[in-house]
């Protein structure tokens, strides 16, 4: 499908607002789990856990073919420096949801757990069981999520900003069931 | 003569069993290893115990002769983290305080040809003893040790492994596998 200027495509969007809803769904499991006393529903827990990351890792693969294929519209009018700054966050973005769940794979591995994808798909062990390694890793992979914790408030401050402040449009382009500016739709 | 050694390997038990009769065998055991597999959702936990000790009488021109002896410390058991040591020691689940050691003694082992042979034992844990067969591979390897590698399968519910809320097996699955690799020099 492909979306008119200025407009992301409905793939676009859906993707966008899985991994979103994802994100922060996984990041407050994530915190939330970690205090809980070891029992059947912690373990339970951190199976889900797991399995959300590996799928946001999957969403942001397919994000990025889909992206090539379909360029992101241009950015809105707007000072260079908010530009290089939207661009470096994205970009980071990208970069973390590639890297958090790498790292929380590597972790698990070093710990001895065996991550199986939705109970069905076995993953290889990336590293042995190690614990100072696992160690690392933990301190790896909390480290990554306060920096995504950060960008997505960003991220988010940003879109809002643009969207009621200098009323750009720049939120709804990315809104699932907006209806979109004529203007844009028909240039 | 038998070799019942201690939990710590040295040069000692490769001398021991040196100079040890025929059929009597030191384990290796800084080379061998009691592993297990868990299920769980989610993934699977591999985890070792530790401290151990075997008095393996293995004879492979004669296997009805031969005899294996294992006591394991279960309190030694290497796990994810230390959060899963700590519970695994409770009573809900080996209840260490109690049942410090699990215990297998070979009843029969046989042939079942070339390489491969079958113990049949008493596996005790937790003051459950059960019937055990374990199918075992055995090479040599490098240095002209035998390298007996088997695995068999329990159900920790038979055990009275992970009771009351970890009875349920949807999370923590009743059937786990058990790794044994033991590494024997060669005698005489």
């Amino acid at each position: 499908m492909s979306a008119p200027a200025g407009t992301y495509t409905r793939t676009a969007i859906a993707l966008h607002w899985i991994a979103a809803i994802l994100i922060v769904c996984n990041l407050a499991l994530g915190i939330s789990m970690i205090n809980f006393a070891l029992s059947p529903l912690k373990i339970r827990l951190y199976g889900w856990h797991k399995w959300i990351g590996i799928t946001v890792f999957l969403t942001a693969a397919v994000r990025i073919l889909w992206r090539f294929a379909h360029p992101a519209p241009s950015p809105v009018a707007m000072p260079a420096w908010q530009r290089s700054a939207a661009r470096a966050t994205h970009a980071a973005l990208y970069v973390l949801m590639f890297a958090i769940p790498l790292s929380g794979w590597v972790y698990s591995s070093a710990t001895g757990v065996s991550v199986i994808y939705l109970g069905l798909f076995p993953l290889p062990d990336l590293v042995g069981k190690d614990k100072v390694l696992a160690g690392v890793l933990w301190a790896a992979h909390a480290t990554l999520n306060f920096i995504l914790f950060v960008l997505v408030i960003v991220h988010v401050g940003a879109a809002l900003r643009h969207q009621y402040v200098e009323r750009d449009d720049t939120l709804r382009r990315m809104l699932p069931f907006a209806r979109r500016n004529p203007a844009q739709v028909i240039r | 003569m038998k070799i019942l050694h201690p939990f710590v390997p040295s040069l000692a038990v490769m001398l021991l069993a040196a100079s040890a009769g025929a059929g009597a065998q030191g384990v290796l055991i800084d080379r061998s290893e009691i592993r297990f597999v868990a299920k769980q959702t989610g993934g699977s936990v591999e985890g070792r115990f530790r401290k151990w000790k075997a008095n393996v009488d293995f004879r492979p021109q004669d296997p009805a002769k031969s005899k294996a002896v294992f006591e394991i410390e279960l309190a030694s058991i290497d796990l994810a983290s230390e959060e899963t040591e700590v519970e695994a020691r409770r009573p809900a689940w080996f209840d260490t305080a109690k049942f410090p050691v699990a215990t297998f003694e070979s009843t029969t082992v046989r042939g079942t040809g070339g390489d491969r042979y079958q113990i049949d034992g008493r596996l005790s844990m937790k003051g459950v003893t059960r019937d055990v067969s374990i199918p075992v591979a055995l090479r040599k390897d490098a240095g002209g040790n035998s390298v007996a590698e088997g695995e068999f399968k329990v159900k920790r519910l038979d055990f009275r492994i992970g009771e009351g809320m970890w009875a349920d097996t949807s999370t923590v699955a009743d059937e786990v596998a058990i790794r044994v690799r033991m590494v024997l020099p060669p005698v005489q």
